[in-house]
């Protein structure tokens, strides 16, 4: 199988079934995708295959044959994605394990919707599990990604 | 598991090029390696003048990686710039490694700024004496040495080597710095160490690390505390692609301690084939003496032992005279189950086993723990055990346990290979030193003019002792501590009891511990006092408290408190800084203009460290409930970072809410029934308020507890604020239960 990941195209020999997360993590040294519950509910391994947010836990590789992932690694080429950059600004990160899944989510998010609402983003996000709890950082620092107002709230 | 270990060739070949796939930590000489100043295990200085600085706990987002360097850096007068941060291996010769406790800056703080003090010391001595001139008139900032008089300055790469030169000073003569001078404690705003590399996907977890001819295990454990393994299928797994080999775990024997739990291995070339041998066992397992063990009747088991009496371990005045002579009493019961860590990133630990040595790399918050258990285990000294600490994908406890890191060893011997042991999230859930079960039983008598003449206290928990002695079945005056006999109370009349409740599974420290269900039994029983009597809560909680002073034993009416290890003339049960907490944030909250609002208010101390909450609760039409605003106060002393303790506010808070709304594990013929997030929930960002508003009382107080003391209000702020909602009292978590959300 052929994937295109963080823009370089690598061939993998694997049972087309592996989740793409151990693809990604076992067999391309990757290690930035996390694991935490193997069954789409906790978000923490969120890639984007051609630009959309999926959990990488449950997509089996062979959904990526022939297609592109963006991991964490390659979201910018140096951290200066405007989420990376939001992130590190309003001190997010805890433990910083649920990380880099929240700022995939986010960064699809952003992709189709660049000025989300409070509902919005808490509906986008709503997959992604923080269990050191910086969810009102986690959105503010979308917002400040976004260019959208934060009064520390809203509704 | 004693003798010598057995090296095979491949094993020994394994060995060489150890680490080269790791090299996420920077590649600096250890403090004491090379030349330089060395004045203390956590500190070098090197000739360049390029400063490493060990952090000596473990990183699970409480941010000591953030602070602790800060503050010795800050003690020496470094250039934060001009310093590398390098986490230290597991060795007794960095003091107290066990990141577990809220301990760090509240047992080390004086220890660690006098290793900063050394070494500024001693580069004050190599420079005054260049300059000849009283060391006294000079001082350090900025990576320079200065000469106040004159303004003269040497860099510290000038002036090392002679510094490396001179005698280490005495302990008694090291003089810290007045606390004025620490410019960077001062700043409100540090940055987070490894933020960068948390965004960018580069911070090494405990699973990040890869070495060369690493295998991964997976095992099936016993699903009930104390089972075994009768049959399974050994071939069908084994003809899973990928799998390697198949381990027979050893039985553990009770007590548990942190033995590994027995069960099969399938070990294997990358994670998913040996998920799916694993899959392909098909156990049938010997349950054990737990199989009988269901949560549904020991939840009436521990309620009935709260109904009858207890061992007292808080005794003033004559309850039961004031009971009798009463004008009114108030009486509930309150029920906490087993709790989950859940914490994000399942157990995980790597071992290679070669050459008599062991090396183990773990996302562990007890490295020295696991240093001894592995030399334990393969029966090797523990100067032949290196554990190296990764960052924690969260810990909360869950992390001080030695059970997967010995596991991971026991593997790596066995096969003869590096081996990551990874757990999938269903072990996690299903394979937990669960924070305690409990219940309680709060009753108050009240004069005809409502004043609280007697207080009577009696909790039911399962003791975490039982899990290391296999027979300690009822909470000790020692467990009390944990906001039963530490508590603040003006009323005359006091009794607290510790009531039999035996464990049949293992049971070990969560975030705050005991203090989860006592505050939130507490916290929910001053506000049903204030319904009861018909005043405001706020008014009441500094009625029970009574007026500002510190508790002696005589006073609290019991033999002995362990106050979390500090003393009482150090760490006071100071009932004017339990109020301090609720009037500020109160204040904050506008608690006096809340017609028209829910608002829920609660206070604990813990940690020697004080912590008030108000919630703000608002009807959704789909949901019951949603929280608008949180506010939270905590006197913690002296603080060190001030930004990530207001990060501990707001993750501290939000973990006290998911407790209180969806904690809880339960059992079913021994075995846990749940297995994953969708069972065992956690709150997610609906859940969590629009809007935490977080304080910090300034103060130069010894430092405090902070990690866990933001935890325990949250339960019964929570509870009383959805009683102001709907007028419907909770008394038993998951909270979500009787909401049906």
């Amino acid at each position: 199988m052929k994937i295109k990941i963080n823009g370089v195209e690598k061939t993998v020999d694997v049972d087309p079934e592996m989740p793409l997360l151990w693809v990604i993590r076992d067999v391309l040294g990757l290690t930035g995708t996390k694991y935490g519950c193997g069954e789409a509910l906790c978000g923490s391994c969120t890639v984007h295959l051609d630009g959309k947010a999926v959990r990488s836990c449950v997509t089996p590789v062979r959904r990526a044959d022939g297609h592109a992932v963006t991991t964490i690694e390659g979201l910018s080429p140096d951290g200066s994605h405007p989420l990376q950059q939001a992130w590190v600004e309003l001190r997010t990160p805890q433990c910083g394990y649920c990380q880099a899944g929240q700022i995939m989510a986010a960064a699809a998010l952003l992709a189709v919707t660049p000025k989300p609402t409070d509902a919005e983003i808490d509906r986008s996000m709503a997959g992604n599990l923080c269990r050191c709890g910086t969810y009102t950082r986690i959105r503010a620092a979308v917002k400040k990604a976004a260019g959208v107002p934060d009064d520390g709230g809203g509704t | 598991m004693t003798g010598p270990v057995k090296l095979t060739r491949r094993a020994f070949l394994g060995s060489l090029g150890a680490g080269l796939a790791i090299a996420v930590m920077p590649r600096v000489a250890a403090a004491g390696e090379s030349s330089g100043l060395a004045p203390h295990v956590l500190v070098h200085i090197a000739l360049d003048g390029t400063t490493t600085i060990l952090c000596h706990r473990s990183e699970m987002g409480q941010g000591i990686r953030s602070s602790l360097p800060v503050l010795i850096a800050d003690e020496l007068g470094a250039d934060m710039k001009r310093v590398v941060v390098k986490q230290a291996d597991g060795d007794k010769k960095y003091g107290d490694q066990n990141t577990d406790g809220s301990s760090s800056f509240r047992k080390q703080y004086d220890a660690d700024r006098r290793a900063g003090a050394a070494a500024r010391m001693m580069l004050i001595a190599a420079a005054a004496k260049q300059w000849k001139v009283p060391p006294q008139t000079c001082t350090t900032k900025n990576h320079l040495v200065i000469h106040t008089p004159t303004k003269r300055t040497l860099a510290f790469a000038d002036v090392v080597a002679a510094a490396s030169r001179l005698p280490v000073p005495d302990a008694k003569d090291i003089v810290l710095r007045p606390v004025s001078e620490l410019e960077r404690v001062a700043d409100r705003n540090l940055p987070v160490l490894d933020g960068a590399a948390i965004v960018t996907g580069t911070a090494q977890f405990g699973a990040d690390v890869t070495l060369p001819g690493m295998l991964v295990a997976v095992i099936a454990r016993p699903p009930a505390v104390g089972g075994k393994v009768a049959r399974y299928d050994a071939a069908r797994a084994r003809a899973v692609p990928g799998v390697t080999q198949i381990v027979e775990m050893p039985v553990p024997k009770p007590p548990w301690l942190f033995q590994p739990w027995g069960g099969i291995a399938v070990v294997a070339e990358n994670t998913w084939a040996a998920m799916k041998g694993r899959a392909a066992l098909a156990i049938t397992w010997d349950h054990g003496d737990n199989a009988s063990f269901n949560s549904a009747a020991f939840r009436e088991e521990l309620l009935a032992s709260v109904r009858a009496p207890g061992t007292v371990h808080r005794d003033v005045g004559n309850v039961d005279a004031a009971f009798a002579r009463a004008a009114k009493t108030v009486e509930a019961e309150y029920v906490v189950p087993h709790l989950s860590h859940l914490q994000m990133e399942p157990l995980v630990a790597i071992a290679r086993v070669a050459d008599g040595r062991a090396e183990i790399w773990a996302p562990t918050q007890n490295p020295q723990a696991n240093r001894a258990d592995v030399a334990k285990l393969l029966g090797i000294p523990e100067d032949r055990v290196t554990i190296h600490v990764t960052l924690l994908g969260g810990g909360f406890g869950r992390k001080s346990k030695s059970d997967f890191v010995n596991e991971a060893a026991f593997l790596a011997k066995q096969t003869g290979r590096p081996v990551r042991v990874q757990w999938t999230r269903e072990d996690d859930v299903r394979h937990g030193y669960y924070n305690a079960a409990n219940a309680q039983r709060l009753r108050a008598a009240l004069d005809d003019k409502g004043t609280v003449t007697a207080w009577h206290h009696r909790t039911a928990l399962t003791p975490i002792g039982g899990t290391f002695d296999g027979k300690k079945d009822t909470p000790s005056v020692e467990d009390l501590q944990q906001g039963v006999t530490d508590l603040a109370l003006a009323a005359p009349n006091v009794r607290a009891e510790g009531c039999r409740a035996p464990l049949h599974t293992r049971v070990g420290w969560y975030r705050s511990v005991y203090n989860i269900f006592h505050a939130f039994a507490v916290g929910s029983f001053i506000d049903e006092l204030a319904h009861a009597r018909g005043t405001d809560p706020r008014d009441t909680w500094l009625d029970v408290i009574g007026p500002p002073r510190t508790l002696t034993l005589a006073d609290l009416g019991v033999a002995k408190l362990p106050n979390y290890g500090e003393s009482l003339d150090k760490h006071p049960v100071d009932a004017g800084r339990l109020r301090r907490v609720i009037e500020r944030v109160t204040e904050m909250a506008g608690w006096s203009n809340r017609k028209g609002r829910a608002l829920g208010l609660a206070a604990h101390r813990s940690f020697v460290a004080y912590t008030a909450v108000v919630i703000s609760v608002v009807p959704d039409p789909v949901r019951v409930f949603r929280i608008d605003d949180a506010w939270i106060t905590i006197d913690a002393g002296t603080v060190v970072n001030q930004e990530r303790v207001h990060a501990q506010l707001e993750g501290g808070l939000v973990m006290g809410i998911s407790n209180a709304l969806y904690g809880g594990v339960t059992m079913t013929n021994g075995a846990t029934d749940q297995s994953n997030y969708r069972d065992a929930r956690v709150a997610r960002m609906r859940d969590v308020p629009r809007r935490i508003h977080t304080d910090i009382i300034a103060s130069t107080a010894p430092p405090s507890g902070v990690g866990e003391p933001p935890t325990p209000p949250a339960g019964a702020a929570l509870a009383n604020a959805l009683f102001a909602l709907t007028g419907k009292r909770l008394r038993e978590i998951p909270l979500a239960r009787a909401l049906a959300i």
